[in-house]
């Protein structure tokens, strides 16, 4: 079974040779990053190309640590909280030293800190004088929005209030959308903000400093394979402390608010004064989606079928291993499918193989249920009639036992089928791209009409699949088989 | 044979020993699970005996099972046909496996085909497109196809009706007659075992209670279950 497994992954067309790949998180700020990181590199005369929006954090550091990316941008507070939780890096520095026994390195930041912050209207704020949070304390009777999330958290207004000391009794809990609307129609007075969130820009909003350390540092930082070749690590540390937070505001606003791609934003910094290049119009992009999603699908349902029916019929045959092959099958089937897609990454990487591998793994069950359930419902005259015809057990098989069993069999790859169509849309989270690619970036810029070019065609596929089947069900059943039966004694 | 069978706490058949006469027809006949069936299971190869041994030619029959079985022919009371397969491919099956050349096949179709009176024009129908009656002329021409010196059958006219019952059963015995071949019949109904019987044997509870000519069980009977079962099956029909 592993056997099979890795024969598929390398079964997979290899990528050609792409010089050095940088990745990113599935959301704009990071795509930026990304295109910003590849174009420095360029500049630099080194072959580069971006993989974007692969998936969350844990699926593009695993990317990294397993060299299907060389680098990407993380932020101090997610590497020291999250990905060395438990390691004992509490400062950066100390996060350098373990992941230098990881073989990886974190540039220094960037130059700009993506975390929680106070914002004001900047007109109102200059007004009443008010320019950090301290500042706050003179103005109890000021009304404060906040979303529910920073309401609770002690790391939001809690751990606030209790630092500074604020008075203001009138505090909402309240949509973060809202807040925007209501600090603008003059409703609240402050509300949470991320410090890089593009509408900061769009509603002149004015950040007050932080001035007593509560919000966790969340600079923004290169993370890289030290394998790389110095003149690339090199052209990398270039961009520290070159982006700063008005600067990537900005960049955000271009494509969030201005709907330009995030490679226009990239090119706008990196000051390429060369004409965006044309993006895929929507059929091009169609057809590479299509292209990808049938691959995916193609390749894991194609190999399911040819292990799930000797798998099916080795059920049939041993009754004991059959329990637990359809036990296993089974188990395989339970697990949710985002997390089978993760757990092969650290196993085969990302992009088209894992995603392969889930597919195939969930398509066994259907398919090796029905090869078992289509022989077992056989009636015993006709089995015993070709025993004792003469005929051997593999001609038995072949010409008996299997063609009156493919109704079932076909039933069953017809369900893995149809399940395989929808799961690999679920591919584009680490990367394999297919439907799911804008079906995730239109959720990620709130775009309806990107994710129906995802969700539609999807559907499409799924019914042209099933229709498909009952095409060659048709084909391969046998008359004779279809046919109401005569009543025996006429 | 020399055999005996259980399922469980159940036997099937005691441990009996009877011989089936060569080129002779030999009738299995008694009531309901009174271990005929099983016994011309054990035959086929389909039942194994806890005890004893099955001789098929003078030889243990598990010993060379597959050879035995492509030397015997079988029919069950459906046809056991396959429903995905023709009438011709259905008889064809076992030719076809032999590698037998076509116009080998086709002439001995042609034989069966007039020997068990099936009509050309169905050859190519599935069993679902068949009458009860046309169905069993197919699984005798199956049974038939690479010419088996031993013919088995399972109550073949056991789900027909009475008409059709009654052609077949004349066209049955006709064949057994042309064949000359060794031929063990199951069946539960006394007329049949008349009329087709060289040897009569009958059968209660897993035991042979008497086996001979069908004179010798009406006239000398060997105990009163007997003379029982075979009034209790003339009564049937009205006087």
């Amino acid at each position: 079974m592993i056997r099979a497994l890795l024969l598929l992954a390398l079964l997979w067309p290899a990528p050609a040779s792409a010089g050095v790949v940088v990745g990113s998180k599935a959301f704009t700020e990071s795509v930026i990053l990304g295109d910003i990181l590849a174009g420095t590199l360029r500049r630099a005369g080194i072959e580069a190309t971006h993989r974007p929006a692969i998936g969350g954090t844990r699926v593009v550091f695993q990317a990294l640590r397993g060299g299907d990316i060389d680098l990407y941008v993380d932020y101090t507070g997610t590497v020291t909280g999250e990905l060395l939780a438990g390691r004992h890096a509490a400062t950066l520095a100390q996060a350098r030293a373990v992941l230098r026994r990881d073989g990886i390195g974190i540039s220094g930041p960037l130059g700009f800190d993506d975390t929680y912050a106070i914002a004001m209207r900047a007109d109102r704020a200059r007004a009443l004088g008010i320019r950090s949070i301290s500042d706050l304390r003179a103005h109890p009777a000021l009304v404060l929005g906040f979303s529910n999330e920073f309401l609770d958290r002690e790391d939001g207004w809690r751990g606030l209030r209790r630092r500074y000391g604020l008075p203001q009794q009138q505090v909402r809990g309240m949509e973060h959308e809202l807040a925007y609307r209501a600090i603008r129609s003059g409703a609240i007075d402050a509300m949470d903000v991320y410090t890089t969130d593009a509408n900061i820009l769009a509603y002149d909003l004015a950040l007050l400093k932080d001035d007593r350390h509560v919000f966790p540092d969340y600079q923004a930082v290169v993370l890289y394979r030290l394998d790389l070749p110095p003149a690339a690590v090199q052209a990398i540390r270039s961009l520290e402390g070159r982006i700063d937070a008005a600067r990537m505001v900005q960049l955000n606003a271009m494509v969030t608010l201005q709907g330009r791609s995030e490679a226009e934003a990239a090119r706008s910094f990196l000051g390429d004064g060369e004409a965006p290049a044309a993006a895929d119009g929507f059929w091009r992009r169609l057809l590479r989606n299509t292209v990808d999603h049938l691959t995916l699908v193609a390749i894991s349902l194609g190999a399911a079928i040819l292990i799930a029916i000797p798998l099916g019929v080795a059920a049939f045959r041993r009754p004991r291993a059959g329990q637990a092959i359809l036990a296993v099958t089974g188990i395989l089937q339970t697990i949710p499918s985002l997390a089978l897609f993760v757990f092969m990454i650290p196993l085969v990487g990302i992009g088209g193989p894992p995603a392969v591998i889930a597919l195939f793994l969930y398509s066994l069950l259907p398919i090796v249920r029905n090869t078992h359930a289509g022989l077992a419902g056989i009636p015993a005259s006709l089995r015993e009639s070709a025993e004792v015809l003469g005929l051997p057990r593999s001609v038995i098989l072949r010409r008996v036992e299997l063609p009156l069993a493919a109704p079932s069999i076909l039933a069953g790859i017809k369900t893995a089928a149809v399940i395989n169509v929808g799961t690999a849309t679920l591919g584009a989270l680490i990367g394999a791209g297919g439907y799911g690619q804008p079906i995730l970036t239109g959720i990620r810029l709130a775009d309806t009409g990107l994710i129906l070019e995802g969700a539609v065609p999807a559907a499409v596929l799924a019914l042209l699949t099933q229709g498909l089947f009952e095409l060659v069900e048709r084909r391969i059943v046998p008359r004779g088989m279809r046919l109401p039966r005569r009543d025996p004694g006429a | 044979m020399d055999v005996s069978k259980r399922y469980g706490a159940a036997v099937a058949v005691h441990a009996l020993r009877l011989a089936f006469p060569r080129g002779g027809t030999t009738v299995l006949i008694g009531p309901s699970g009174c271990g005929k069936s099983t016994l011309l299971r054990m035959l086929t190869g389909l039942v194994t005996p806890d005890e004893g041994t099955v001789t098929f030619d003078g030889a243990p029959l598990s010993a060379r099972l597959r050879e035995a079985r492509l030397r015997m022919g079988y029919v069950i009371q459906e046809g056991g046909l396959f429903p995905h397969l023709t009438a011709r491919q259905n008889v064809g099956l076992l030719p076809r496996h032999l590698g037998w050349p076509e116009d080998r096949f086709k002439a001995r179709l042609g034989e069966l085909a007039e020997l068990t009176r099936f009509p050309d024009r169905q050859l190519d129908h599935y069993p679902a497109e068949l009458s009860g009656g046309q169905r069993q002329r197919v699984a005798i021409m199956r049974a038939l196809a690479v010419d088996p010196d031993v013919l088995l059958l399972d109550e073949p006219l056991g789900a027909l009706d009475p008409l059709v019952r009654r052609a077949l059963q004349d066209d049955l015995r006709d064949i057994f007659q042309r064949l000359s071949k060794t031929i063990v019949l199951v069946t539960h109904d006394m007329h049949e075992a008349a009329f087709f019987g060289d040897l009569i044997v009958l059968m209660r509870a897993g035991r042979i209670v008497q086996q001979g000519a069908v004179a010798d069980l009406l006239e000398r009977p060997a105990a009163p279950f007997v003379t029982e079962f075979v009034r209790a099956q003339r009564s049937e029909l009205p006087a």
